[in-house]
């Protein structure tokens, strides 16, 4: 049985989809149980994967039993038996928390949301899991295809902002796949192992250069890199809460993932880092996209749209802290993958609670919250402190890691943007933290003259099933960060080829 | 140095954090204040009982979890530890009774929500005056800036969300633009943070580079309140008075200057910075920040706006005795957290009792107030002598050490500060204590009928008051471990 955890942990979900679709038809009340089913079996064999890679090494699977490089091999080593955990943890717990709110704005089409939501999720674990650069391409799409048709669903402009994430997301995985035929025209194999053995002699051809750069643009668009991130405000802030929540922490970050993938494991990080020069244009470009993602998201007033531009000065991040090309570097890139996916989570679910109970999205909007919703406030603090970086969070180990890799490569550049982040997300958080602890103004002498009695009835909080995966989301921002010493030791370190110091 | 494993650091660290669910869960206000003041004893209690090994030359460690690779967190009580920790504790009993009479005197609203983060910032912190190594401080540093903005915020109007803004974008910001990347380039030079009685930076870095971290920490540190990195204080004025007292006068600020004395001593070393003779342009930067801060204090009306700039300049104070490198004079900087501590905090009642009593803020208004307060305002003068160093308070020790520090040192100039500073001091206070007692019965703007603030605000000051005076006659525990503390950070 556990053998098959590799093909396992999409078939599931796949398989599922169908069942969704075919027992919504019966019953909608069942598209969620099955969803949560399928979700849970998918977070269960990626751990056993996980926990069988730490033991054991690399897990090799061929689908249908056909060996590469014919067969489609799928491969799991500690890179991404971490991101799978992470990816397969995000969505289920993204699940369980929308809940309600998904029965309230689609209580007609539970079926096709949940089967969408699904296969969404099994695109980006067959993202993760694949050795195979092709099959990665269709993967990449079945999650692009379900994701513009769940952001689509939003209200509003909602439609419009999926349209042009189509036109983006396509021409992004299309310059992906050109790549990808490149490199298949000069080695004649898609397996990422064989490519990495064949490639090399041919380093010197200026088809493999072009295929490499092409490869990497199209991720780049995919990752709403700076200054390619035009299509991820609108479709991440348009799309309805439900889905924001799980395309804002997952897709961004499953897309840094493939780009360590092929940059380490597909090219060697010889190529990458040294023959092609591009490893300083790459940092300093994600200097720029840290410091714009950063005004930017200083210059909305909408919760959501802030929280997107927040989410594009991260990909800044592991962009930049990957292409330092240390191992310090590399680490806090993958690290933050993790971390960054966590706290997006849970800023984006504080975000639905809080934009479900006032109704408005406006930051100006969300006056006395910490009287009315205090758990969901406490929680969407301590998400805040973890992006701004405030120990014991795990968003100031990743940064700890990223900032030790700028200062070991000399870039002090990328340290610079990196505390200045820091700085105005803590503007940003705490415009937000004012409005909603001092505002409405009012007269507090003259209310309960003991000071004491707790008025009951202001307290308006989120349902409690979206109230506990907020809690668990936030105790994991913790966990993460007082285990981030181990996570690195154990596991990313592993996962980084032994030539990089 | 022996060492002893134990928990008890970690319990000190957390008995208030332990304590916050009773006092947010109690059901009546003397109930929440009875769980705040059984937190406040058991956590003098604990620290109290590792006071006899340190004294005896002994080290308490207790390591929690390694965060990262050779990085723990983890507590260590040395003697300066110790001291720091011990005067912390100990007025945040006397405190607690202040804050009862203080805001059920004003009717102040959300009391619960100020018991608990007054709580949560105690275990800050100790947490900082326990801290093994420089992550660990920066955590509890941290959680120190957060936990206080609450409190400093408390009346939730204009003024102070303006105040908190000042205060957060000081303290927070200053310890991520500054400390941040000052400790992690300390890490990639040494590969480690550990607190070191001789340092740890020594051989690792040339003089450029030692002078810009140095300065990053001292100016990143900005609960010290160094000038430029000092107008946060002025404005966390709007906190509620007994805030003010415990935090703005003892555990945020000396947490603050305690940062930069550890910094200085067990990071950076005083051999080290003797060699690359980074003394002086510390001592220059603590001068301008002691004699600027007093002429301000001089030109205040607000009677806690002056204490603030008094305190701005006392504070500079524990700074200049850890730069003057010598025996003497780190004695003396360190001597002056627990006597300017129970000083200042003197004043602070005092001027929170006034508040309390009479709705007055500005001292003009104060003129013939000790015909009214007399208890108040006696207490007041000695405070306020403690602070300007005079016999027969505790403040006249440390300023003697820091003397003898300076003139040790070869420093004449600083000697001059020193006593130009006491003069300075001098002349803003002794006009407060002057107007308030030897007024014209013509000028007077209160009636000669007692009438003091309510009596859990009077105890605590008289308090804080007689153990001003008793601190130059007994100031053993805290002396000892200043003594201790810097025999071995100077290696003499």
């Amino acid at each position: 049985m556990s053998a098959h955890f590799p093909g396992l942990v999409i078939i599931i979900p796949l398989v599922a989809a169908f069942l969704i679709l075919i027992g919504a038809l019966l019953d909608k009340r069942l598209a969620f149980p099955l969803t949560a089913l399928a979700l849970l079996g998918s977070l269960v064999t990626a751990i056993g994967l996980l926990a069988r890679v730490m033991q054991v090494g690399v897990v090799e699977y061929h689908l249908a039993g056909w060996a590469p490089p014919v067969g489609i091999a799928y491969r799991v080593d500690h890179l991404n038996g971490l991101v799978l955990v992470a990816v397969a943890a995000v969505a289920f717990i993204n699940l369980l928390g929308t809940r309600p709110l998904v029965v309230e704005a689609f209580g007609d089409r539970l079926g096709p949301f949940y089967t969408l939501y699904i296969l969404l999720v099994a695109g980006l674990l067959g993202i993760v899991v694949t050795g195979d650069a092709f099959n990665l391409y269709v993967l990449l799409e079945i999650a692009a295809l379900t994701g513009y048709a769940l952001v689509g669903m939003g209200e509003g402009r909602a439609p419009l902002a999926s349209l042009n994430y189509i036109f983006m997301g396509t021409v992004g995985a299309s310059f992906y796949l050109l790549g990808v035929g490149y490199l298949y025209l000069v080695t004649g194999t898609l397996n990422m192992a064989d490519l990495a053995v064949r490639l090399p002699a041919l380093y010197p051809s200026k088809v493999v250069f072009s295929a490499f750069v092409i490869c990497l643009a199209g991720l780049c668009l995919k990752m709403g890199f700076f200054p390619l991130h035009a299509w991820l405000p609108n479709a991440y802030s348009y799309a309805p809460d439900p889905v924001s929540s799980l395309v804002a922490p997952l897709m961004t970050k499953v897309m840094v993932y493939v780009m360590v993938r092929i940059m380490l494991f597909v090219f060697t990080p010889a190529f990458a880092f040294d023959l092609t020069a591009i490893s300083e244009p790459m940092v300093w470009m994600a200097i720029v996209a840290i410091v714009a993602g950063s005004f930017l998201a200083l210059s909305t007033r909408r919760l959501k749209r802030m929280l997107t531009y927040i989410v594009v000065a991260e990909v800044g991040y592991m962009v930049g802290g990957f292409w330092l090309g240390n191992r310090l570097g590399i680490s806090g890139a993958i690290l933050h993958i993790i971390n960054d996916a966590v706290m997006t989570l849970c800023v984006f679910l504080a975000a639905a609670a809080l934009i479900a109970r006032t109704g408005s999205d406006a930051i100006d909007d969300m006056q006395g919250l910490f009287k009315k919703m205090p758990v969901t406030m406490a929680v969407f603090v301590i998400a805040g402190l973890s992006i701004i970086g405030v120990p014991p969070t795990c968003g100031f180990f990743s940064k700890w890691y990223l900032i030790s890799g700028a200062i070991a490569a000399g870039q002090y550049g990328f340290m610079a943007a990196l505390l200045l982040s820091s700085l105005i997300n803590l503007v940003l958080f705490f415009r937000i933290f004012e409005i909603a602890y001092f505002e409405p103004f009012e007269d507090h002498h003259a209310e309960h003259p003991t000071g004491h009695g707790r008025v009951l009835s202001a307290v308006q909080e989120a349902p409690l099933e979206l109230l506990v995966p907020l809690v668990v989301t936030a105790a994991l921002l913790f966990a993460l960060g007082i285990y981030a010493g181990d996570i690195v030791s154990l596991i990313i370190d592993k996962a980084i080829p032994l030539g990089i110091v | 140095m022996d060492t002893l494993i134990s928990i008890k650091p970690l319990l000190a660290v957390l008995v208030s954090l332990l304590a916050i669910p009773f006092i947010a869960y109690s059901r009546s206000p003397n109930v929440r204040e009875g769980w705040t003041f059984l937190a406040a004893i058991v956590k003098f209690g604990i620290v109290a009982a590792m006071l006899p090994a340190v004294l005896n030359g002994m080290e308490i460690s207790c390591s929690l979890v390694e965060v990262l690779p050779g990085l723990s967190i983890a507590f260590r009580v040395d003697a300066f530890g110790m001291l720091f920790a011990l005067v912390a504790s100990f007025l945040w009993i006397i405190t607690s009774v202040y804050s009862i009479g203080y805001m059920r005197g004003l009717d102040e609203h959300a009391q619960t929500r100020y018991f608990c983060f007054f709580a949560i910032s105690l275990s800050a912190a100790v947490g900082v005056a326990f801290s093994a190594n420089l992550l660990t401080m920066y955590l509890f540093y941290e959680m120190l800036s957060l936990a206080t903005y609450p409190l400093v915020t408390h009346h939730q109007d204009q003024e102070a969300r303006t105040s908190g803004r000042k205060y957060l974008l000081y303290t927070v910001g200053a310890s991520i633009g500054l400390v941040l990347p000052a400790m992690l380039m300390t890490y990639h030079l040494t590969g480690s943070l550990d607190f070191s009685p001789q340092g740890i930076l020594a051989g690792t870095a040339s003089r450029g580079t030692v002078a810009l971290l140095l300065f990053m920490f001292v100016f990143g540190f900005a609960k010290a309140a160094i000038m430029p990195f000092h107008s946060w204080l002025p404005a966390a004025m709007v906190a509620p008075t007994p805030v003010s007292a415990l935090l703005h006068a003892v555990a945020v600020v000396k947490v603050g200057v305690f940062s930069i004395v550890r910094v200085i001593t067990a990071i950076f070393g005083t051999d080290l910075l003797q060699t690359f003779d980074l003394s002086t342009p510390l001592l220059l930067v603590a001068s301008t920040t002691i004699l600027v801060g007093s002429f301000i204090a001089l030109s205040q009306d607000n009677l806690k706006r002056m204490l603030a700039f008094s305190t701005i300049a006392q504070l500079s104070y524990i700074v200049l005795g850890a730069a003057l490198l010598s025996p003497k004079g780190v004695t003396g900087g360190m001597v002056h957290i627990a006597m300017h501590a129970f000083g200042k905090i003197t004043l602070f009642f005092c001027a929170g009792a006034i508040f309390v009593a009479t709705g007055k803020k500005n001292i003009s208004e104060m003129t013939g107030i000790g015909r009214r307060m007399p208890v108040t305002m006696t207490a007041f003068f000695i405070g306020a002598l403690s602070i300007i160093g005079m016999p027969p308070c505790g403040g006249f020790l440390s300023k003697w050490y820091l003397v003898l520090g300076a003139l040790d040192a070869d420093k004449i100039a600083i000697l001059v500060v020193l006593l130009f500073s006491s003069l300075l001091n001098a002349g803003y206070f002794m006009p407060v204590v002057y107007r308030a007692f030897f007024c014209p019965p013509e000028e007077a703007l209160f009636e000669a009928r007692v009438q003091e603030a309510p009596l859990c605000c009077v105890v605590p000051l008289v308090i804080t008051a007689v153990i001003s005076i008793l601190l130059l006659f007994y100031p053993q525990p805290f002396m000892n471990l200043a003594v201790m503390a810097a025999a071995k950070f100077t290696g003499i």
